[in-house]
């Protein structure tokens, strides 16, 4: 299947939680936020959501602003 | 330094001594940032939310260095053009952060970044009725601020000028109008280009100042750091003492009696 991250094309063999996402890209430590098809995914359900194909995922982190 | 500590003031539940807020971006590093924080002394700082990079795994990250068990962590809509936009990122900036606070800003044009009023105006009522602690970016529009009080703001933050423009308090006759339109505190957000600025803004009796690029576009920033902190407590100071009234004329300062009569 395929699904969007930060707007990148990624596939992977089947459905995968949003856990198992970030931990494909050494995020799970890091302090991050997720929002899946613009709906924010609350850290303690990272483990149940589910990213299906077609899904527009976006992981963020605070970075410098005023 | 000889700081009142019993002058704080409150936004919704927090408690601040810092009348000086500031952001986090422009600087050469995320170290020169917290030295510059620290000279400050500000408590609380803005930070922004974006994608994190993919591809740089690994990378040093600046709440690493500004830890949010130090700071209070505002985070900002910035970039947001939409109400639709500006409430995702509060909400996602909530999950991230652990905080109900955020600096509300929908832009409405890319050229001056000069706030979306309505759509402001907008986001707010949504994030507040999400029970966020919404603290907006506005026009020195004083209907405009009073419609966020209204809508339940703890504080309204007008704009000096444009965004990282540098220009100074451009209307303090609007910011004085301001001040006294709501009750709620006044902190005056963008423009400010130097010390002497962050000073007329608190001498007009805002509670505080809001500032980036008056410190991280500095030479040395964290000279001006300092100079921003000074600078806000001396206009806080002043506006408390009260400045003397204006005259046209002189009014001599020694004594005019008592002179000596030359031959």
């Amino acid at each position: 299947m395929e699904f969007a991250l930060n707007g990148e094309v990624q596939r992977a063999d089947g459905p995968l939680t949003v856990g198992e996402l970030l931990e494909r890209f050494a995020l799970r430590e890091r302090r991050v936020a997720v929002a899946l098809n613009t709906n924010v995914v609350p850290r303690s359900r990272f483990d149940q959501v589910k990213i299906c194909e077609g899904d527009r995922v976006e992981v963020i982190h605070a970075v410098g602003g005023g | 330094m000889t700081t009142d500590n019993t002058d704080t003031y409150r936004i919704g539940s927090y408690e601040f001594r810092s009348r000086l807020i500031i952001g986090t971006g422009k600087y050469a590093s995320f170290r020169q940032n917290r030295e510059a924080l620290d000279a400050s002394g500000a408590e609380m700082i803005t930070v922004a939310v974006r994608r994190v990079d993919l591809a740089a795994r690994g990378a040093d990250s600046l709440l690493d260095h500004i830890p949010p068990s130090q700071f209070t962590i505002l985070p900002n809509t910035a970039g947001c053009f939409t109400a639709d936009e500006a409430v995702t990122t509060a909400l996602l900036a909530r999950e991230l952060l652990d905080t109900p606070l955020v600096k509300l800003e929908v832009i409405g044009d890319k050229r001056t970044l000069f706030p979306d009023v309505p759509a402001t105006l907008e986001a707010a009522k949504r994030l507040i009725a999400e029970g966020f602690v919404v603290l907006p970016y506005i026009t020195d529009d004083p209907v405009a601020c009073q419609r966020l009080e209204q809508l339940g703001c703890p504080a309204v933050m007008p704009l000096a000028a444009p965004i990282g423009s540098g220009l100074g308090i451009r209307n303090p006759t609007n910011l004085r109008i301001i001040l006294e339109t709501v009750e709620v505190p006044v902190i005056v957000d963008a423009g400010v280009g130097t010390a002497s600025d962050a000073a007329v803004a608190m001498e007009l009796g805002a509670t505080a100042v809001l500032m980036n690029s008056g410190i991280a576009g500095a030479k040395d920033p964290i000279k001006m750091a300092r100079a921003m902190r000074l600078a806000v407590e001396a206009g806080r100071l002043a506006h408390q003492a009260g400045r003397m009234p204006r005259r046209l004329h002189a009014s001599a300062s020694s004594p005019e009696d008592g002179l000596i009569e030359l031959p």
